[in-house]
């Protein structure tokens, strides 16, 4: 045993090389991802940012009463879970669908064409891409001159500071930016399916819709699960770039996911241990929410990520 | 019926489907087509933001007013060099941690990926990781851009899966010549991973160039703040820098502020808009070896 343990010991200096590439990327982790884990801890404390950390006294569950009974946490809650709910029944098959409907394009110099194009917006910074939106649905903009011309509305309505609308425009905005990206891993599932497979069905007199049913949707479930599985486990999440951008003081009560409550309450407002408090029940709860979603799948498809 | 090769029938069907994908096309162009012709939009034309499709009143003075502005400009030289030394910086760093974790051989290997897949499922957060650059000293430091930024996990298992398709015969024979590991990378296997490089290159090029809220979380000094953090505060929270103030009073109160906007949101979107058709099949190539690993 013993010698054993030499042994490696020698073996690992002998390869200190490699050793020396990979130990840093370690220290990197430590630094960065499991010290702020290990500092998740002062959600039980009173901590205070000027002293070292163990100097703050220990608070038990005072922050976690505290945020339960926040009427604003709740509303975050609330609006983070409606957002992600909407883009996950409304935004989820959209990709799918575009691909499915690319795949049916005949012209392969069209096809690309209109892949390359639809990439782009993914590649627009947020500050832009949310200057165009606040633009466009505020006083005078685009939105309202389309809806009026078309005799939809009578009068302009301020889209953005009207806090009912601020769900939509996340949903409508992050489908308008990142539809043709999502698609690119179904389009690249789609062109791994056996082209006999297709060529049978055809023999066997199934017509395009069928085929696509049948074969396309088929062989690409795996890809569809896995995707599925990750929207439902980052329904906690929000997309902060964008709700960042989007947001007002007018907005701000449907605006306001958990992530912008942890930002305001921690940031803004400088509570720091209350809202690691927030961070730590919702690492938990999102921890909780894929390992269910993954059994879950695989109890319905057959797939899983683990 | 059907398919009949490339030149099968052309239906309904066909026609409806191509029409769809030119709507979309041009709902994808149709906003950066906006901003362009805003951007040259005569001040008090852009005010009015009508729908359009060239500008009413050709004008170059919204984009005199934005590269006279001298915070803009200094954000837009920090943007570059961020982008520039953040994505050597990253890439470098991810591969080589990437080639020693790529040998099977490697003492630890199992421990090692634990580690860095435990990353994957858990984190501390905004507040953690904000107390922990703040006591790092990162705070209000250009360097939290680069450092935090050194690493992915998801570059890295690119790297990993690209580095493990080079023919060991290739490394093996120039061990033979007495080369060491490290001499093995950056002779044998980086010059023969420029695809895989280039994406990650990229994808941290963009990340870096596009990225505001670094800027807005961990900066207060203006001579470090990027390009895009201004542009959210002039977009988002409609503060105008003192050289706009100047414009404005100019132009008449209030009128070229959304032209100045548009012009300076233009600025920061055409390095990507110019690179981006040469970029793009890079950037897929990326997902798809993601795809297929993650």
């Amino acid at each position: 045993m013993g010698q054993h343990k030499t042994g490696q010991m020698k073996a690992f200096f002998r390869q200190w090389q490699l050793q020396s590439m990979v130990v840093p990327g370690i220290v990197w982790m430590f630094i960065f991802c499991y010290i702020p884990m290990f500092w998740l801890i002062i959600a039980f404390m009173d901590y205070s940012i000027a002293k070292p950390m163990l100097q703050s006294p220990f608070v038990g569950w005072k922050h976690f009463e505290a945020f339960t009974s926040d009427e604003r946490f709740w509303r975050s809650i609330r609006n983070t879970l409606g957002m992600s709910a909407i883009k996950l029944a409304l935004g989820f098959p959209i990709p799918l669908l575009f691909a499915l409907l690319l795949n049916e394009v005949r012209s392969m110099r069209f096809k690309r064409t209109v892949q390359t194009i639809s990439y782009l917006p993914h590649f627009i910074a947020w500050t832009i891409f949310g200057g165009i939106m606040l633009n466009w649905l505020g006083e005078g903009g685009v939105i309202n001159q389309i809806l009026i011309g078309l005799g939809f509305q009578e009068r302009e309505i301020l889209y953005i500071s009207d806090p009912k609308y601020f769900w939509w425009i996340t949903y409508f905005s992050d489908t308008l930016k990142e539809t043709g990206w999502g698609a690119i891993i179904y389009i690249a599932a789609i062109s791994g399916v056996d082209p006999g497979l297709y060529e049978a069905a055809e023999l066997d007199g199934a017509n395009r819709w069928q085929r696509m049913w049948h074969i396309t949707i088929q062989c690409i479930r795996p890809t569809i699960a896995i995707l599925f599985i990750l929207a439902v486990a980052g329904m906690l999440g929000s997309n902060f770039d964008q709700i960042f951008m989007l947001k007002n003081n007018m907005n701000l009560k449907m605006a306001e996911s958990l992530d912008l409550y942890v930002y305001n309450m921690g940031l803004v407002s400088g509570r720091h241990s209350f809202s690691t408090a927030v961070l730590f029940a919702r690492s938990i709860v999102a921890l909780a929410l894929l390992f269910m979603a993954n059994s879950a799948s695989k109890k319905l498809s057959g797939e899983g990520i683990f | 019926m059907g398919r009949q090769g490339k030149f099968g029938r052309f239906g309904v069907f066909d026609l409806f489907n191509g029409l769809l994908m030119i709507l979309v096309c041009f709902a994808t162009l149709y906003p950066m087509w906006f901003v362009f012709i805003n951007s040259f939009n005569a001040p008090k034309q852009a005010l009015l933001g009508t729908v359009n499709w060239f500008p009413k009143e050709f004008s170059l003075a919204s984009y005199s007013v934005v590269f006279n502005d001298k915070v803009l400009m200094n954000g837009f030289v920090i943007t570059i060099l961020r982008t520039v030394f953040g994505t050597v910086v990253h890439v470098l760093f991810t591969a080589i941690v990437a080639y020693g974790l790529s040998k099977s051989y490697l003492i630890g290997r199992k421990v090692y990926m634990k580690i860095a897949l435990i990353t994957m499922l858990f984190s501390g957060g905004l507040i953690p990781t904000f107390i922990l650059m703040t006591k790092l000293g990162l705070y209000d430091n250009f360097m939290v851009f680069i450092i935090p930024a050194m690493y992915s996990f998801f570059n890295m298992v690119i790297f990993i899966s690209f580095f493990r398709t080079i023919p060991d015969s290739l490394e093996e024979s120039a061990k033979v010549d007495g080369a060491s590991d490290y001499g093995v990378l950056f002779r044998i296997v980086l010059p023969n991973s420029m695809a895989v490089l280039a994406t990650i290159a990229l994808f941290s090029a963009v990340y870096h160039w596009n990225d505001y809220y670094q800027g807005v979380i961990y900066i207060r000094s203006q001579d470090i703040l990027p390009m895009q953090t201004i542009l959210f505060k002039i977009i988002a929270e409609n503060s105008m820098s003192l050289m706009q103030q100047q414009a404005m009073a100019q132009f008449g109160a209030k009128l070229p502020g959304n032209s100045i906007k548009f012009a300076s949101m233009m600025v920061a979107t055409l390095p990507i808009l110019v690179f981006y058709p040469f970029i793009q099949r890079y950037l897929v190539k990326g997902v798809m070896i993601g795809a297929i690993k993650g």
